[in-house]
């Protein structure tokens, strides 16, 4: 009860009517409220830019389990040697310092009747728009024999953080000559190009400290992002080491054992040192259960990044299906901002403009080896649509690989204070 | 008047009166003892509209002409002429350059890379030269110096090579370019790239309306637009590996973005970026960043 008294007295009468009666609709108060479940790419930038740009006019609330966030983006580059685990982790201080309430904890369900969230912690929160972030979860059974018990055995490292640091280590102490594996996924998932520019790293590794080991990719796809690039590079940096099977040769039709540390590859049993298994992904979970999901995915309508099923209810990033865009950093931070602009369109009645989205990927393939792909797009009723693309070519001299390469690593400056401020 | 014939500069001081602004005063820094000499002929203030028009509708020319793409605006200004200029009258301009350039026989480099053979010479390639880190980035993206480019170059430095090291106002006047060009263009003995073969070929002229560079820009517009821009560029300035875009004299910007958008700059994001942003996007953009501090 102090506590509460306290707030009262310390932070006015809004705040206090939140605590003592959250389940009052949020419509009822003076200032429109906006929640964002999932601190990523997409929703640190929609946080904070309906922040800033309503100042002080919406109250903003990002809902966010982890006190640090460590990026995907990069986290290959971490595990090739190139980053520090700490330079790809960002805490949310200087999101709270501009205006953002940020709530660490779990969503753990969202009554759209209601318009509420519910916590973990027993909160329940109202609000006038839910923004969903929330990336990934893996869909169970995708390969036979794994699951998320058995992520320590074989990581997945495809939410970065602790993961990525066990597979590192796991490579490193690999035995000399071992084996390090990769069930890649299907499509479609985050980060086209990720699975190939971890294998980059993990030759890089390897050649390091470890030259005669040898790299299988076992992929479910016939063709993959900036194939020919990586292929290419395979070739110039690390002859000899890396084997793909495609789904030609069974590489669709893959089971592993993680207590035998076995892959089983269309019936052909390999025994191997690392797996590393991405399996197939789907929509955060919370929006399964808000129910806005259609298949593994929640559709949205492209101009708005509204959800097709609830108006009130914005998707963002890897989470939603909306069209052409990869599933990525860049492209959830692009779509936040047009999300965040409509959302202040709707509570406040500021201007709208037409959105315009836009995506950049960088990989890097060895050091100083750096490409990029990337296209700009625009907003059918039908889905976002791509207008404009291009991507780096086989053959570009050592320079300009260099350059691409410092371009990412300002372009990573660039995207995470535009993320935190 | 042998010096009005050479740097009639007097224009820059007309220009500046006409239509004061940062970059425009920067600007008018070219030369000034010479334009100090040229105030002495001073004609009218009321020529000075038709001078700003003159100037950009000759930049644009030659963009539009490299780019080979039509333009929203309809030809001024057709020419076919034999000669890039007079070198003879170049020499003098020349007198400009030589503090940091040299050219000819056993020509080295000094403060600036040496200019023998600059005609088809990729940007930033003089071995032993240490450029600036914006003329060695167009020069990996494939920036040549061509006539265009080079006319681009001198006209203002930094509208085409942003950082550039080149401590150099630009020449205002387009026939001081072309004449000192064409007394450059005698030390390069295997020009590439010139229109209309060697050995003084020039490509005909396209003119773009002056309205383009006209517009003010709206920078709420701009705010939400430059949202497109800060997923890679810092919006403190910083640069990282990629260029801080804050505090630009608005002009700069404005050329910069359409050199771009017509592929005279080489970068493929950039040319994707600009490429779908209409004149007045790049206006209102221009207007949001040159205000930021």
């Amino acid at each position: 009860m102090t506590l509460n008294r306290r707030a009262f007295i310390g932070t006015g009468a809004a705040m206090a009517a939140a605590l003592a009666a959250p389940a009052v609709r949020a419509s009822n108060h003076g200032k429109p409220r906006v929640i964002v479940i999932g601190g990523g790419a997409g929703g640190a930038t929609a946080a904070r830019y309906i922040a800033k740009d309503s100042k002080g006019e919406i109250d903003v609330t990002l809902i966010e389990p982890t006190r640090m966030y460590y990026t995907c983006f990069f986290s290959n580059l971490y595990i090739g040697g190139f980053r520090d685990l700490s330079s790809i982790g960002h805490s949310y201080g200087t999101l709270a310092q501009s205006g953002v309430n940020v709530a660490h904890d779990w969503a753990t369900g969202v009554d759209r009747e209601a318009r509420t969230v519910t916590l973990a912690g027993g909160a329940v929160l109202p609000y006038d728009r839910l923004i969903l972030s929330p990336g990934i979860d893996f869909v169970e059974d995708s390969v036979s024999g794994w699951d998320v018990s058995a992520q320590n055995k074989m990581p997945h490292a495809y939410k970065a953080g602790s993961q990525s640091e066990l597979l590192k280590a796991q490579v490193e102490a690999m035995p000399e000559g071992g084996r390090f594996a990769m069930v890649a996924p299907p499509n479609p998932y985050r980060c086209p190009p990720g699975p190939y520019e971890r294998i980059s790293m993990v030759a890089h590794l390897l050649k390091e400290k470890n030259p005669t080991a040898k790299i299988l990719l076992v992929d479910p796809k016939e063709k993959f992002s900036k194939q020919a690039l990586f292929e290419e590079g395979w070739n110039r940096h690390y002859a000899g080491m890396i084997e793909r099977i495609g789904p030609d040769f069974g590489g669709d039709n893959v089971s592993v054992n993680p207590d035998e540390m076995t892959v089983d590859i269309d019936g052909v049993v390999e025994k191997v040192d690392v797996c590393n298994v991405i399996p197939a992904q789907k929509a955060g979970r919370i929006c399964e259960m808000a129910g806005i999901t259609e298949g593994n995915w929640a559709p949205v309508i492209p101009h708005t990044m509204q959800s097709r099923v609830d108006e009130n209810i914005h998707v963002l990033g890897d989470a939603s299906n909306q069209g052409d865009m990869p599933k990525s950093g860049f492209s959830a931070n692009s779509q936040a901002k047009v999300a965040a602009m409509a959302v202040r369109g709707a509570l406040l009645g500021s201007n709208v403009f037409p959105a315009k989205f836009s995506n950049t990927c960088w990989s890097l393939i060895e050091e100083n080896d750096g490409v990029k792909v990337g296209a700009s797009y625009e907003a059918t009723d039908e889905k976002i649509v791509s207008v404009s693309s291009f991507i780096s070519q086989t053959g570009e001299d050592a320079d300009l690989r260099k350059q691409t390469y410092e371009e990412s690593i300002g372009w990573y400056s660039g995207i995470v204070s535009d993320m935190f401020g | 008047m042998h010096v009005v014939r050479v740097v009639p500069s007097l224009r820059a001081g007309r220009f500046c009166d006409f239509m004061p602004g940062r970059h425009l005063v920067r600007r008018c820094g070219i030369s000034a003892a010479r334009r100090s000499s040229d105030s002495d002929r001073a004609g009218s203030q009321d020529q000075g509209g038709a001078e700003l028009n003159w100037k950009h509708d000759r930049f644009w020319g030659v963009l539009a002409t490299v780019a080979g793409v039509g333009l929203a605006t309809p030809v001024v200004a057709e020419q076919q002429d034999a000669r890039i200029g007079d070198a003879e009258a170049g020499k003098e301009v020349y007198d400009l350059c030589v503090g940091c350039h040299e050219v000819g026989p056993d020509a080295g480099n000094g403060i600036g890379p040496h200019l023998n053979g600059i005609f088809g010479r990729r940007a930033g390639s003089v071995e032993g030269f240490r450029y600036s880190k914006g003329l060695s980035r167009e020069g990996r993206l494939g920036m040549d110096w061509t006539l265009e480019t080079l006319d681009a170059y001198l006209e203002n430095p930094k509208a085409l090579v942003s950082d550039t090291r080149m401590s150099f106002d630009g020449l205002e006047d387009k026939a001081d370019r072309d004449n000192v060009l064409a007394y450059l263009r005698q030390f390069s003995d295997s020009p590439q790239n010139i229109p209309e073969s060697a050995p003084t070929g020039r490509a005909r002229e396209v003119g773009l309306s002056q309205e383009t560079l006209a517009i003010a820009g709206d920078p709420e517009f701009g705010e939400y637009l430059s949202n497109e821009c800060t997923t890679c560029h810092r919006i403190d300035g910083t640069y990282d590996g990629i260029p801080g875009i804050v505090g630009w004299p608005e002009e700069d910007f404005v050329i910069a973005m359409h050199a771009y958008k017509r592929k005279i700059r080489p970068h493929p994001v950039m040319q994707m970026m600009a490429g779908r942003l209409s004149d007045e996007e790049i206006a209102a953009l221009a207007a949001y960043f040159g205000d930021l501090e």
